[in-house]
This record gives C-alpha cells, sequence and structure tokens, in this order.
C-alpha cells in the first residue's frame, strides 16, 4: 500500500501529472472574484470565507477524473483489482494520493490568497484548520464519483455533476467555520462537523467506491 | 397467500399493474380534482393571507411527493442491490424524473407562494435550500442512468449513488439548518402539539395529498410498464438480429 501510494505521489509529481495545477486554478479564481466584484475591501472580507472554500472545492474537482482513469485506461486497475490489497484499500490510498498532491497544498496555500480578499485577521486559523480538516472529505467524496464514472466516456462532466451536490455540507460546515471566525464568533462546532463529515466519509465511501469500482470493471 | 415477491416476477407484475395503473390513475384523477375544486371554490380565504393561502393544496402534496419519491427509490435500489429483483430497479429508475418533476413543482408554487407574502420569489431559506439540492441529486441521478449503456452496470451504480446520495441529502437538510434560519414556516401538519390548521383546509388537502400519492403510483407503474416493454423489444430485436 505504501508502494502504491509513493507511485500515485509520483505519478502526480511528474511532468503531466496536473500537480500544481489546482493550486494555479485556486489562485486564479482568487484574483478573478476581485476582478468581478470590486475592489471594496469590505465586501470582499464579507465574502473570501466562502470564495476560498468555494475555490478549494473546484480545485480539488478539477483533478478528480483523472483519479481512476488513467489507471483504467492502462490497464494497470484491473491488475490492483487482482491485487493482494482490498480494492478498498487501494480507494483508501489513492484519496490519500489526491489529497497530499491537492487538498494540502490548497490548505497551505489558503492563507496567502486570504490576503488577497482581505480575510479578517482572526480567520486564518480556522480557514487553515477548516481546510485541513475538509478537503479530506472532498477527495474521498471525489474518488466516489470518479469510482461510478470511470468507465464512461466524457465521464468529467458528469462527475462534477454527482459530486458537486455530495460536496454540499462539508462545504457548508467548512465555510461556516471560516466566517463565523471572521465575525469575532465561535466557529469550533461548524470546524467539528467538518471534522465528522471527513472521518464518516473516510471510513465508510471507500467502501462504496471500490462496489461501484467492481461494477466497472466487470 | 403470495408473497411480495412474487412481483418481482415481470409477467406477475405486468398482470398486476394492468389494473392497478388505472385503477390508481382514475382514484387520483378523481381525488386531484375533488380536493382542488373544494379547496379553490369552497374554502374561506384565510384572513391574513387572503386567497393565496390555496396554492397549498398544490404546494405540499408535491413537496411530500418530492421526498417519498426518493425514499421510494432507496428502497427500490436496495432491494435491487441485495435481490437483484429487475424490476425494483426499473421501478427506481421510473421514479426519479417523477420525483423531480415534483420537486420542480413545489419549488415553483412555492416561489409564486413566497412572492406575496415574503415580497420574494426566492429567498435561502434552509427549506427551500434543500429541495433545490434534492432537485440537484435528482439531476445527477438520472444523468448517470442516461449515461451508462448496460442495464444491469447502470442499475448498480445507480443504486448505490442513491444510498450515498440519500446520507448526503439527510446531511444537506441539516447543514442548511445550521447555516441559515428562514422565512419558511414550521410543519403546520404535525402529530406534535402546536400551531394547526383548521379542518376546512386540512379535509381537501389531505384530499390532494392521497391523490397525490395515487398519482405517483400511477406514474410509477406506467414508467416501469413502459421500461419493462422497451426492455422486451430489445431482447426480441437482439434475437432478431442473432438468427438473421
Amino acid at each position: 500500500m505504501t508502494a502504491l501510494l509513493i507511485r500515485d505521489l509520483r505519478l502526480a509529481m511528474r511532468a503531466g501529472g496536473g500537480f500544481g495545477l489546482g493550486l494555479g486554478f485556486f489562485l486564479i479564481l482568487a484574483v478573478l472574484v476581485p476582478l468581478g466584484v470590486g475592489p471594496d475591501t469590505g465586501t470582499l472580507a464579507l465574502i473570501a470565507p466562502g470564495i476560498l472554500w468555494v475555490g478549494a472545492l473546484l480545485a480539488c474537482l478539477l483533478s478528480l477524473d483523472r483519479l481512476f482513469a488513467l489507471d483504467h485506461e492502462d490497464g494497470s486497475l484491473d491488475l490492483l483489482a487482482t491485487s493482494p490489497i482490498p480494492l478498498e484499500g487501494v480507494v483508501a490510498v489513492k484519496a490519500l494520493a489526491h489529497w497530499l498532491t491537492t487538498g494540502l497544498p490548497l490548505a497551505l496555500a489558503a492563507p496567502v490568497l486570504g490576503i488577497l480578499l482581505n480575510l479578517p485577521g482572526p480567520a486564518f486559523a480556522p480557514l487553515m484548520l477548516s481546510l485541513l480538516l475538509g478537503t479530506p472529505a472532498l477527495s474521498v467524496i471525489g474518488a466516489f464519483g470518479a469510482a461510478l464514472t470511470v468507465g464512461l466516456k466524457r465521464g468529467g462532466l458528469l462527475m462534477s455533476l454527482l459530486v458537486l451536490p455530495l460536496y454540499v455540507p462539508t462545504l457548508v460546515f467548512g465555510a461556516q467555520a471560516v466566517s463565523r471566525a471572521a465575525q469575532g464568533l465561535d466557529g469550533s462546532t461548524a470546524l467539528l462537523l467538518t471534522a465528522g463529515i471527513t472521518a464518516g466519509s473516510a471510513a465508510l465511501l471507500p467502501f462504496a467506491a471500490a462496489f461501484a469500482l467492481r461494477i466497472n470493471l466487470r | 397467500m403470495a408473497s411480495l415477491w412474487e412481483y418481482a416476477n415481470p409477467v406477475k407484475f405486468m398482470r398486476l399493474s394492468g389494473w392497478l395503473m388505472p385503477v390508481s390513475a382514475l382514484l387520483a384523477a378523481g381525488l386531484i380534482v375533488t380536493g382542488l375544486v373544494w379547496g379553490f371554490f369552497f374554502t374561506e380565504a384565510d384572513y391574513r393571507q387572503g386567497a393565496s393561502v390555496k396554492i397549498i393544496f398544490l404546494h405540499v402534496p408535491s413537496a411530500l411527493m418530492a421526498i417519498n419519491a426518493w425514499a421510494m427509490m432507496l428502497i427500490a435500489s436496495l432491494i435491487w442491490l441485495v435481490r437483484r429483483h429487475h424490476v425494483s430497479a426499473l421501478a427506481a429508475k421510473a421514479a426519479a424524473p417523477i420525483g423531480a418533476t415534483m420537486t420542480l413543482i413545489a419549488l415553483i408554487t412555492g416561489a409564486i407562494w413566497g412572492q406575496p407574502m415574503w415580497g420574494t420569489w426566492w429567498e435561502w431559506d434552509p427549506r427551500l435550500t434543500s429541495f433545490l439540492i434534492l432537485f440537484l441529486f435528482y439531476l445527477g441521478y438520472i444523468a448517470l442512468w442516461s449515461a451508462i449503456e448496460d442495464t444491469d452496470t447502470a442499475a448498480d451504480l445507480t443504486a448505490i449513488l442513491c444510498l450515498v446520495g440519500s446520507v448526503f441529502a439527510a446531511l444537506s437538510r441539516y447543514a442548511a439548518l445550521f447555516w441559515n434560519q428562514g422565512l419558511h414556516q414550521g410543519a403546520s401538519l404535525s402529530v406534535a402539539p402546536g400551531t394547526r390548521m383548521d379542518w376546512a383546509y386540512k379535509a381537501p388537502l389531505y384530499l390532494c395529498m392521497a391523490g397525490f400519492a395515487l398519482l405517483f403510483l400511477a406514474l410509477v407503474l406506467a414508467g416501469t410498464r413502459t421500461e419493462i416493454r422497451a426492455r422486451r423489444a430489445r431482447a426480441l430485436m437482439t434475437r432478431e438480429r442473432a438468427r438473421a
């Protein structure tokens, strides 16, 4: 399983792997929003938590369609399915690799973009913390969506239609944690709920995703 | 006594639904027409909301069926996953567009009602928002069905999407409550004590709700029958082609 993790990380880092694309997307979004809504710092501070969370969510979505598709095309997914590691474990490792290459960098980069969007001071720590706690859920839910659509041509668009509604609770709780902190309120309930969704998804969704993969490999 | 599972046999299902569908359709038409005519023309206008309250006779039944259609799809998906009865998978498929339409009717009648009462067509209220999200779930489910050619694969994948989607739809409902306190009133039809609706409204409303439930049943049966017939036709065509 460690070997699989290292392999996936290497593949993501290499040219064409798309590492950093998500970060670039995140940065461009944080630049485009002020250009769209105007440079008024008050407005920006108000919408910054939501924009950063939506941006992180879309950046995660961007790299999801390659999660299983590449391995499916060259046949290594069939090999992984017949390997001694259970398919649930393969899904979990792939989701972890996806998080390490997208969710984690996004969470680390988010405070910088928070400065661009004039995020209020007390909200920086909750922003990073909520992204750290919430983005693993995005990767696991995304792995489920990618497993559903792996065999399909043009599955990417369909996958976003399937995955984005599933992202709603994570987005609500994650963004609430930040915006409550930005207003000087206590955001810890929202933070705990975000972590709860991550824990629940990480525990259950690999089974659903592996089930979907087995059907698609049938 | 015949077991329920006998109707997993398509032939028996077709025989049963052959008379159940028209009967429930006729009953539904009778109940809805009676309920709406009673509700629209033979009830007093509300002292505060005036006549606009009467859209409740469309709004509440469609919202009720919007949620229950998803619940029915969930049960049908479970039956398909556990017992592999094709009729069940096809019934879930048939229910999805009907549920989506009911959700849309509830949203649109709600907007029409909300405009004079709240002064807005749309408000990011938890109930409204969760219905919009439910509509998105329906869209994704329908899109997944139509994207996959092999029917058994499609049935399996949509069933698992329905299971996972149900959990996340419920989570979204409570997330929306956490997110915003809304304008929409609480339940006025409930066994719990509190402000209740008068029987003058309740009676026609119950008729409409029963009518919508039967309408849903008739539509699902019609959709499932269509799917079964389409599958038979496909099988026949394959056989013909194999012979030629």
